[in-house]
């Protein structure tokens, strides 16, 4: 048995193979709600329904969406130089902590300043987490996967002990959570009375802008050729572990982003449970999207949909929520595996 | 009692020993894997998978070595996805991986809420006993921190020297270590690399879900969220710190459980001075140093993560 390149075939054919992984991440999740004793089509209507059924609807799948695409284009980035940054979730709580460190009042600057001023802080303390684990492979040659891994433990245990300690809200009633932020520090909603906020915004310009970043700079460029062939791109010249750093730099960034959007325009302070996994669901979405930095946008608002519609047809039918992270991880696994047929073939002998 | 007598005394041992267990299988099971030229980063999700299905197994009525045959089951069907997506289609092992962990997560926790949908606290079985060994145990110290514990944590250790002995002495090892080191070779003794690969993934994966078996069944009596807690991705650098030999995997896991075990009892003695997360992070922390300290000298297979197609140079 071997895989054989297949001859190049048409757009329309090769838009099949994605299709199929989808249909098979259907199937499955039908297979368990079957399990549940509920009939797949009502649950999937009231999952659709519940993410995009209405304006409400919508406009919460937006906002989950958020902080997915920041840690979907964090991943995407990082993965596209294969430096493998499993370490999102803790860049976004790094991101977070100094969201509501310098937004509770410790400067007291117009939204207009002090928001781009948190912003690029966040972003520092973000890319300074992930430099770390890559300063230890380009150095030590210490596998990054382990280390930031292991760094989102630590750095949820840091975040819990700031919240117990100096980051704890005196009139919080003992709740481990932080103090609200001044109002000049949230970000603004979109729509008055929504909870969609421009946070969304910021996260689209941020996709535009590394999208330009990976195809029309050097940096992206060699970006590619250093995920593409490290030993290649070294060999033309590209300083690799410079790239690498850098990579770190902009997908810790990235990831940082995701916090300082949830805490400034969603949530107005921190707790321990302010992601549910963003991080790693930012690893479904960057697959799903092929790495690509728009696609990440349609990737994150169709994790973000499934998550959604699945929470309200949880309360309706009684099929576990949890059904949603199934579909999510069926979903990588089938896509990635839809992607390898759609250029190779199984050829038995 | 202070920091120093706390060494010296049988309770802490025998704590150090039960921590120990759990990250033995799950280490030897990663260590297969990886000297088979699979990184396998289901571990996570694999050692949830074991602990819920021993677990449960028992909770519904089976008794607890029928648990842990189901649950070594179960991390081997979910090995045999990871190795199919990994060794013959040659996935990313680093996508799927997580991936696997992902599902094998998502679909635990599923089946908990469906099967337990009004539980508000998590039901408890009646686990493994201690037996301790006759005569050994009564050593002081030593016998009793190695001979007075569960039926389960001498598997660990069974499983341990076994693992040794297979991949060094028997003919299936050493076609497991070269399926690592130099794939071309193996083939070219006409043994299959992708049936060699995909057994030592499932052989591998077993063992990670029977180290999720022990906490449920042994060191704890109930199944919860999140309660592998970073285990797998910790045994992935124990394998990483004994360079790739079981031996000296065993003894890191030994350290590691014996720095675990000591930092729970320095906590006591700290009177809450320092806040307790500092405690809970060393683990961790010591893991990445762990990681620093060997990564020069590794001597990681030479395959680890390069798929193998037939014929191919």
């Amino acid at each position: 048995m071997r895989l054989e390149p297949k001859p190049t075939r048409p757009v329309g054919i090769l838009l099949l193979y994605p299709a199929a992984a989808i249909a098979a991440t259907l199937v499955f999740a039908s297979l368990l709600v079957l399990a549940a004793g509920a009939s797949p089509f009502s649950v999937f209507y009231l999952v659709a329904k519940g993410a995009a059924g209405s304006q409400f609807a919508l406009l919460e799948t937006l906002t989950r969406a958020t902080p997915l695409i920041f840690t979907g284009l964090a991943v995407a980035v990082a993965f596209r130089a294969r430096l493998w940054n499993i370490g999102a979730e803790a860049q976004l709580y790094i991101g977070a902590v100094v969201t509501v460190v310098l937004g509770t009042g410790l400067l007291p600057w117009p939204s207009f300043f002090l928001l781009p001023v948190i912003a690029f802080c966040a972003m520092i303390a973000g890319a300074a987490l992930l430099a770390g684990p890559a300063l230890l492979k380009t150095r030590f040659g210490v596998d990054e996967v382990v280390t930031t891994l292991l760094l989102n433990f630590i750095v949820l245990l840091f975040v819990s002990m700031l919240l117990e300690g100096p980051l704890k809200d005196p009139t919080g009633l003992g709740w481990p959570q932080s103090q609200k932020l001044i109002d000049a520090a949230r970000l603004p909603r979109i729509i008055q009375g929504k909870r969609l906020h421009y946070g969304f915004v910021l996260a689209l310009i941020s996709a535009l802008a590394i999208w330009v970043v990976m195809k029309k700079t050097t940096l992206g460029y060699e970006m590619r050729a250093v995920g593409h062939n490290p030993e290649a791109a070294r060999f033309a010249g590209i300083p690799v572990n410079g790239v690498l750093m850098k990579t770190a730099l902009l997908s810790g960034g990235l990831a940082a982003l995701a916090g300082f959007s949830e805490v400034s325009g969603l949530k107005g302070n921190l707790t321990l449970d302010l992601s549910p996994g963003f991080g790693y669901s930012g690893i479904v979405v960057a697959m799903l999207a092929m790495l690509n930095p728009l696609g990440v946008v349609f990737a994150a608002i169709f994790v973000a949909g499934i998550f959604v519609g699945a929470d309200a047809m949880s309360r309706s039918a009684g099929v576990p929520s949890y059904i949603a992270d199934v579909m999510v991880a069926t979903a990588l696994l089938t896509m990635v595996t839809a992607l390898l047929f759609s250029r190779y073939r199984l050829r038995w002998r | 009692m202070d920091a120093i007598e706390i060494l010296f005394t049988a309770t802490f041992w025998v704590a150090a020993i039960r921590i120990a267990s759990p990250l033995i299988f799950a280490t030897m099971g990663e260590l297969i894997c990886e000297r088979a030229g699979v990184l396998n980063l289901g571990i996570e999700g694999i050692m949830t998978v074991g602990a819920f299905a021993g677990w449960f197994t028992v909770y519904s009525g089976g008794d607890l070595w029928t648990g842990v045959v189901v649950a070594a089951l179960a991390g081997a069907s979910f090995g045999l996805l990871h190795a199919t997506l990994t060794v013959p289609l040659g996935l990313s092992q680093h996508v799927v991986g997580i991936g696997i962990t992902l599902l094998a997560t998502s679909l635990t926790y599923f089946t908990y809420r469906l099967a337990l949908p009004e539980v508000t606290s998590p039901p408890k079985i009646e686990p493994f006993a201690p037996l301790p060994i006759p005569g050994l145990s009564q050593i002081p110290i030593l016998g009793e921190a190695l001979f007075s514990q569960t039926p389960l944590t001498y598997l660990a250790f069974g499983a341990a020297a076994l693992t040794a002995w297979v991949l060094y002495r028997t003919p299936v090892g050493l076609a497991v270590r070269a399926a690592g080191e130099n794939p071309a070779a193996v083939e070219a003794q006409g043994i299959s690399v992708t049936g060699i690969r995909i057994g030592a993934v499932m052989v591998g994966s077993a063992l990670m879900a029977v180290g999720g078996a022990f906490l449920t069944m042994s060191a704890f009596n109930s199944f919860f969220f999140q309660m592998i807690n970073g285990r797998g991705w910790i045994c992935i650098a124990l394998v990483v710190f004994g360079s790739w030999r079981p031996g000296k995997a065993l003894l890191g896991a030994i350290l590691f459980a014996a720095f675990d075990a000591y930092q729970v009892r320095l906590q006591q003695l700290s009177g809450g001075v320092v806040p307790y997360q500092i405690f809970l992070m060393m683990p961790y922390v010591l893991s990445i140093l762990a990681l620093v300290l060997v990564a020069r000298r590794a001597t990681y297979p030479k395959a680890l993560m390069i798929p193998y197609q037939k014929g191919e140079r």
